[in-house]
């Protein structure tokens, strides 16, 4: 069934690990991390590079970097994305890898997948103008549009697990410890 | 099995900590009824005799019904006599009761999954003034406090309890996490008699492609009533009982709930929708469609406009917490090594390779999907008796 069907993901690969994993659990701890700069104002840069995992330290190939900042509206420089629209990222791609991961075990050729993301925020939060308004998003909404060898059905099957095995999905749809110190 | 394995002619003994029946006396709610209807109550050679077969027993006719089959094939059985210990020996098992040791060379753990109530750790966190209970120590709605109740879990208990404690009075906010969505009637049949006819509930568990998961699916939404009513989500919401996510975490004496909800009613309704697919087409194979009636689809579950992500359990609008969050199985007794690092049963089929002459019955797909009913229990049964009878001979030969 997963043999005339690519959509890139090494399926294989991951079951291998599953079932690796399953007999040494430990190797199953990762550690993902990122560093941030100040550079001014709302500006700051982020890189991501080393992480632990399967007992050991990794290395992406390369560091990866991210500019963040506020925009004009908030009388700010728009050096980047803001940091609320990168959460956005974060679930977007990791609800459309796992669309690609879950086809691909299904035997379904996907065509192309793209995902349009929506976070209602009322700013009067952060700005501390109103206790009853949350800091975060009220509500996010995602589109997904699939075009793949399969049923409607079979479709929303897909974006459904891709959701239950979520690693953004679970951060943001569930509390999650933040402990912060000062060294 | 004590009544198949005298059709062997294995000479045997059952024990039992109480009277017959006695998780269905002891550790029950008072409204219990069957989730299957009483023509599936079959066990060897025994079957529901009763006026009332597209019924569903309720919990003194369901004890009613064991006791008699008990009694009717003269079952060995020591009542008030508990294990405290089973162990191995040269040959067989040792066993340790209150009233005296047993030696065998089998042994047979039919104690079943449902030993203890599963409570998450977070209940700890819980402020002292909510009365808390599981679903092992609730018996009826008057019992509780009056004010609102948070049913947390909503498999075939969870659903079942906040319906019925719902029209007590009192408002009831239930946490929804994955569940199995079913019709109770579907083309004017029982859900399970689709279940039965097709086959689906007959696969084998070396035929299921992922077994673990397959294990651990919560019961069904499904409950036994006179009027066969479905009891899904949207009916509970329509009457009004509040949905909200699962319970994630509970801090600061707020009860934090799951943002997930959207997506468990896609995977329950899909989920669903997957197995009538595959009735319909078993209908159609086999020309049934003239025997049942048209195809029928349902709503999908609605998402309320607003669900609440917390709920302040200080606050005194939540008297009650009744945890139907599941039940584990209780093997402190049991001091051969044959548990999973998660506490669990490591067997084969029923078959506990690791201890010779070690059967296990009635867990969840032991051998079928249908292990864990009343009409499962026969196949099971006669595959392991048989399997135990071959070992008993191999362990006589040289």
């Amino acid at each position: 069934m997963g043999h005339t069907v690519n959509n890139g993901v090494n399926v294989d690969a991951l079951l291998a690990a599953r079932e690796a994993l399953k007999k040494a659990p430990a190797a199953g701890e990762f550690t993902w991390r990122a560093s941030c700069k100040w550079l001014n104002g709302t500006h700051a840069r982020s890189t991501v590079q080393g992480f632990r995992g399967l007992g050991e330290e990794q290395s992406h190939k390369s560091e990866f970097s991210f500019d963040t900042d506020h925009p004009q509206v908030f009388a700010s420089e728009d050096n980047g994305a803001t940091p609320v629209e990168v959460v956005l990222v974060g679930l977007a791609s990791c609800l459309t890898a796992g669309v690609a991961a879950v086809a691909q075990n299904r035997g379904i050729q996907l065509r192309s997948v793209e995902a349009r993301l929506e976070g209602k925020m009322n700013i009067a939060g952060i700005l501390g103008i109103d206790g009853d308004v949350r800091n975060g998003y009220d509500n996010i909404k995602v589109t997904f549009h699939v075009d793949a060898d399969a049923s409607k059905k079979d479709i929303e099957a897909l974006v459904a697990q891709s959701q239950k095995r979520s690693a953004v999905f679970d951060i943001i749809t569930n509390p999650t410890n933040v402990t912060v110190e000062v060294v | 099995m004590s009544r198949v394995l005298t059709e062997h002619s294995i000479d045997h003994v059952v024990l039992e900590r109480g009277e017959v029946a006695n998780s269905w006396r002891q550790e029950r709610w008072d409204s219990l009824r069957l989730l299957t209807p009483n023509w599936l109550s079959r066990l060897p050679g025994y079957a529901y005799a009763g006026p009332d077969p597209d019924g569903f027993m309720s919990l003194p006719e369901i004890v009613e019904f064991i006791a008699a089959f008990a009694a009717g094939t003269s079952a060995p059985v020591r009542t008030q006599t508990a294990v405290s210990s089973v162990r191995s020996i040269e040959g067989g098992y040792q066993v340790t009761t209150e009233h005296g040791e047993i030696r065998c060379r089998a042994l047979v753990l039919a104690t079943g999954a449902n030993n203890s109530p599963r409570v998450p750790d977070l209940q700890r966190s819980v402020p002292q003034a909510v009365h808390c209970l599981t679903t092992f120590s609730y018996r009826n709605p008057q019992l509780l406090p009056s004010g609102g109740v948070l049913v947390v879990g909503a498999a075939a208990t969870g659903v079942q309890l906040a319906d019925e404690i719902h029209r007590s009075g009192r408002p009831v906010t239930l946490c929804v996490g994955e569940h199995v969505r079913l019709p109770r009637s579907y083309r004017g049949r029982d859900i399970l008699w689709w279940m039965e006819n097709s086959g689906v509930w007959n696969q084998r568990y070396d035929q299921i492609e992922d077994l673990e998961r397959a294990r651990r699916l919560p019961s069904p939404q499904l409950v036994g009533t006179p009027g066969h009513c479905t009891l899904e989500l949207n009916t509970l919401s329509g009457a009004g009982v509040e949905i909200v996510g699962k319970l994630a975490a509970v801090r600061d004496g707020r009860a934090l709930f799951s943002g997930g909800l959207a997506n468990q009613f896609a995977l329950a309704d899909l989920k669903m929708e997957r197995l009538l697919d595959t009735f319909d087409s078993w209908a159609r194979e086999r020309n049934s469609d003239g025997e049942v009636g048209p195809i029928e689809r349902y709503s999908p579950t609605q998402m309320p406009q607003s669900t609440r992500l917390s709920l302040d359990l200080r606050s005194g609008e939540i008297r009650t917490i009744v945890w139907a969050t599941g039940y584990r199985p209780d093997y402190r007794w049991l001091n051969v090594p044959v548990l999973t690092p998660k506490g669990e049963l490591r067997h084969d089929g029923g078959v506990i390779t690791d201890a010779p002459g070690m059967y296990a019955l009635g867990l969840p797909v032991l051998r079928r999907r249908k292990s864990t009913f009343i009409n499962g229990a026969e196949a099971d049964v006669r595959d392991l008796a048989q399997h135990l009878a071959g070992y008993l001979a191999s362990c006589r030969s040289p």
